[in-house]
């Protein structure tokens, strides 16, 4: 059997990779449209002051992007190398996704990324310009099929069990793109990108601002910020609403999950703001709610029931009791495949199968499993609860605290006196991190909400690993570790190195530091 | 489905081999050249030169590793699965060696310390010299047969060693690959650069190019030795994939059968001979644009002839010679074969049109006169 340290040093591997990887996605993401943005404004108004504009946080994205490409192979190569019965289980479905993001998405962002950076003198400015927003596209339509892939890992549509494979395969590629999940998934998290890019210009200008240094630069950005930010932010909320949607009918365990909605409430459900969470007893000691929003948003309706983790439970405890018998009859399919019954009784439970191969993290053969062992294995579909209550909180209540300060900023500048607003320009300054961490918590409510599933209902996670060594691990996870730290540091030191410098870091001679070259 | 499944299956077969190919030509040359790097560059603004002649395309190239690593997910899932997770410590070198080649051309020279570029050009040797090198070594396993078997659930289990890999032969086609790649490296450079670079870089080619015609000779008549693989059951190509349903045996010689039952695939191997050798003398003449046609021709040729000696087993098991992975049982779905054809079908031939493009914008030259004008923005 697979040992339980192998599957967390996996998990712990992934997780730490991924979540690496999203430090830098959403800034490149957010930054290709900001760059489209004043590239435009250039082309439009012939003002030089708007291509050095481009060309600077163009800079500073290729310092971010660098990091995104080197940290994004990683991921990748991890699906076979640590994770390789699950490419087998799915790969007939989730593959597919990977390889057309990169025929149809990253070639285009990657090979006209190039010429951003080197097209500038030998491209018109309107030929410049489509390079820019061939690269945003790109980098958009790749954010699209990766997710496309991830929904399917939440919500696996358009695929069945063969059982001749042994795998599952694909039936309609086009339940696939068109996931419902995958959809809501990918606007809230473009716009998300966005928002992050936004704060990062509008950060850094405001520094300009309270330095009274490159003031017009400064301005100019700050207010293409502000307006882009506002939009997003606004986007990211109401559409992430939209993903709370989804979440209720792919994922209702996860929604109960991070809402600590242990008992089914009569419809509309309230949503809790805050709660006194007690896992053991599964309940809440004390919470304050909002009467009927949770209903309302999980729903969209006033009388549809959101069922609760207890009623979960116990109805996933039936299916596991199903799943025995699908294992089983799988089992003896693949032992004679010329066993007709078997397939009879393969096919009556097959919907089932996923939650029966959840034992298998405690036995190998199916006639020693025991109630008790049921019950853990039931146990084991309800995620951690309190974790995944407060990311959320957390992440919803940064989502409404940029909303303000993308307001206000924009509120400010449509008034025109926002460079004498100090305390909005330090609120800019200060809040520069919130976006990632806001963007981190979204991914682990996503992904950690999914356990124990890599895909939900149909392949439990303690299979999914490859059989390696826990000492390889051991030591993959030391290298990671080792690579990413230096990495960081070193890309830190250059963020800020140019942020510092600012826009005489181009050379041309019309801003501060001039003197300092590079 | 409009293509019948044993037709797809080949095609797949193909296609993986022009992604790699297709690899090899892209990614290779500026892997090659970032080998060549720190040898054929003596000062700062000769490497900036070098790393500028790559610095607007290499991103757009190393899509062709992506894609290719995509695709054989996508079309062999089992392949992809086995192969990862088997060369676990190989895979993860690869991996960290790629790590220096973004971070390398991009952050180099915007710090003007001698250590912090010269510690970045080291890198971007790695980045460009142990891939090839870790693919050629894999290569030269697949040839051999690679310790694994499954469990009845299709679980796969590697039982070799990473230092297993680096056996003599494997080491050898180590050397042919990185060659390979170094001398197709060397004339894109001759290409892009005038002067002391540009002889230095012709140097490397005859250098390099003489290695892989000796290395790859002297890989094809070992090969005869090497015990090779053959399916001893019927064969139904339209079959559901399943890896476990068929009997194979190792026997020396067997990767000529193809060879001997299809005399036409000879042509492969003699296309590596004719583009290796045409690359060296155009290059000698100074016919740099042709000459990397026909070092391009060449890995084509390199890269088809191990897949012909194989075919149509792509990944052989030594140690349980009836798991081996083939071209008609490690397959995805007929749905998804159909599906991935068409998406590459309809891409592909639009990724060679901007890429294409993207050179032209590019093309001449790379000066030092061009280094010092823009050093604000060159890498």
């Amino acid at each position: 059997m697979i040992s339980e340290q192998l599957v967390d040093l996996s998990r712990l591997q992934f997780a730490a990779t991924a979540m690496y990887h999203f430090l830098f996605v959403p800034l490149t993401i957010g930054m290709t449209w900001i760059l489209v943005i004043m590239e435009s404004v250039y082309v439009m108004t012939g003002l030089p002051i708007y291509k050095d504009m481009t060309r600077f946080w163009g800079k500073l994205f290729g310092i971010n992007f660098a990091l995104g490409v080197t940290t994004g192979i990683t991921l990748e190569f991890q699906f076979g190398t640590n994770w390789a019965y699950y490419s087998h289980y799915v790969g007939d479905i989730f593959g597919a996704p990977l390889a057309i993001e990169g025929l149809m998405a990253f070639f285009l962002e990657s090979t006209f990324i190039g010429l951003f950076f080197f097209g500038w003198d030998r491209l018109s400015r309107k030929q410049h310009l489509l390079v820019t927003l061939m690269m945003a596209i790109g980098t958009n339509l790749s954010a699209l099929w990766i997710l496309i892939a991830n929904s399917w890992m939440q919500n696996p549509v358009g695929a069945e069990f063969s059982a001749t494979t042994m795998r599952m395969e694909m039936v309609d590629f086009w339940a696939v793109v068109f996931n419902p999940d995958a959809q809501a998934k990918f606007v809230h998290t473009v716009s998300a990108g966005y928002v992050t890019g936004a704060m990062f210009v509008l950060s850094i200008s405001a520094w300009y601002l309270l330095r009274g240094r490159d003031v017009a630069f400064a301005k100019r950005s700050f207010r293409i910020a502000a307006a882009f930010g506002l939009a997003s932010a606004l986007s990211v909320v109401v559409l992430g609403d939209e993903s709370g949607y989804t979440v209720g009918e792919a994922q209702q365990t996860k929604l109960a999950a991070m809402e600590a909605m242990w008992e089914t409430e009569p419809a509309p459900a309230g949503l809790k703001l805050i709660a006194g969470i007690n896992e053991a007893e599964m309940k809440n000691d004390w919470e304050i709610e909002i009467p009927w929003v949770l209903g309302l948003i999980g729903t969209r309706s006033t009388d549809t029931v959101l069922p609760g983790l207890k009623e979960i439970l116990v109805q996933n405890r039936a299916r596991i009791v199903y799943g025995i018998d699908a294992v089983k009859a799988l089992e003896a399919v693949r032992r004679n495949p010329d066993d007709s019954a078997a397939r009879t009784r393969l096919h009556a439970h097959q919907a089932d199968l996923g939650f029966g191969l959840l034992l298998k993290k405690y036995v190998t053969d199916m006639d020693q499993v025991t109630p008790e062992l049921i019950d853990r294995a039931a146990a084991d579909t309800i995620p951690r609860v309190t974790p995944l209550f407060w990311t959320f909180r957390l992440m919803v209540a940064l989502g409404f605290a940029l909303i303000a300060l993308f307001g206000l900023a924009t509120w400010y500048a449509v008034k025109g006196n926002f460079a004498e607003q100090r305390w909005l320009l330090r609120w800019a300054l200060w809040f520069l991190p919130m976006p990632w961490i806001a963007c981190e918590m979204g991914w682990f409510v996503a992904e950690y909400g999914r356990q124990p599933w890599t895909i939900y209902g149909v392949l439990p996670t303690h299979l999914s690993v490859s059989t390696l060594s826990v000492e390889s691990l051991y030591g993959s996870l030391a290298g990671f570790v080792g690579f990413y730290t230096v990495l960081l540091i070193v890309e830190m030191y250059l963020m800020v190195k140019f942020a510092r410098q600012g826009p005489g870091s181009l050379g041309t001679g019309r801003y501060l530091n001039e003197t300092a070259s590079a | 489905m409009i293509i019948d499944y044993p037709t797809l299956k080949v095609i797949w077969w193909l296609l993986v081999g022009v992604l790699l190919v297709g690899f090899a030509i892209m990614d290779g040359h500026d892997m090659g050249v970032g080998s060549l790097l720190p040898f054929v560059g003596h000062n700062d603004v000769e490497r900036r030169v070098i790393i500028n002649t790559v610095g607007p395309h290499w991103d757009g190239n190393q899509v062709w590793f992506i894609t290719g690593g995509g695709a054989i997910f996508a079309a062999w899932p089992l392949v992809y699965a086995t192969a990862f997770s088997g060369f676990y410590w190989a895979m993860l070198a690869v991996l960290w060696a790629l790590f220096f080649r973004p971070v390398g051309f991009d952050y180099r020279s915007k710090i003007h310390h001698p250590a912090w570029r010269s510690t970045w050009d080291w890198g971007l040797f790695v980045g460009g010299a142990v891939p090839p090198l870790i693919f050629g070594v894999a290569f030269g396993n697949l040839l051999q047969g690679v310790p694994f078997h499954f469990d009845n659930t299709l679980a796969s289990y590697y039982t070799g060693s990473f230092w297993g890999l680096l056996n003599p032969f494997a080491l050898l086609c180590g050397v042919v690959s990185t060659a390979m790649i170094t001398f197709h490296g060397a004339i894109y450079l001759m290409h892009r650069t005038e002067g002391d670079i540009y002889q230095r870089s012709r140097t490397a080619v005859l250098l390099f190019g003489g290695l892989l015609l000796v290395g790859f000779s002297l890989a094809g008549v070992w090969l005869q030795w090497i015990p090779g693989y053959a399916i001893t059951s019927v064969i139904d190509p339209a079959a559901l994939p399943d890896p476990l349903a068929k009997e194979v045996v190792r026997a020396a010689g067997a990767w000529m059968h193809n060879y001997q039952s299809h005399p036409a695939t000879i042509a492969v191997p003699a296309l590596a001979y004719l583009g290796i050798i045409a690359a060296l003398l155009l290059a000698a003449k100074g016919r740099t644009l042709a000459a990397f046609v026909a070092s391009s021709i060449g890995t084509a040729g390199v890269i088809g002839t191990a897949g012909v000696s194989m075919f149509p087993f792509i990944l052989p098991s030594s140690t349980t010679p009836n798991a081996s992975l083939t071209v008609w049982d490690s397959v995805s779905s007929h749905l998804t074969l159909t599906i991935m054809f068409f998406a590459t079908l309809i891409f592909m031939p639009i990724i060679v049109a901007y890429t294409s493009w993207a050179y032209k914008v590019m093309s001449g030259k790379v000066t030092a006169a061009y280094v010092r004008e823009n050093s604000h923005s060159a890498y």
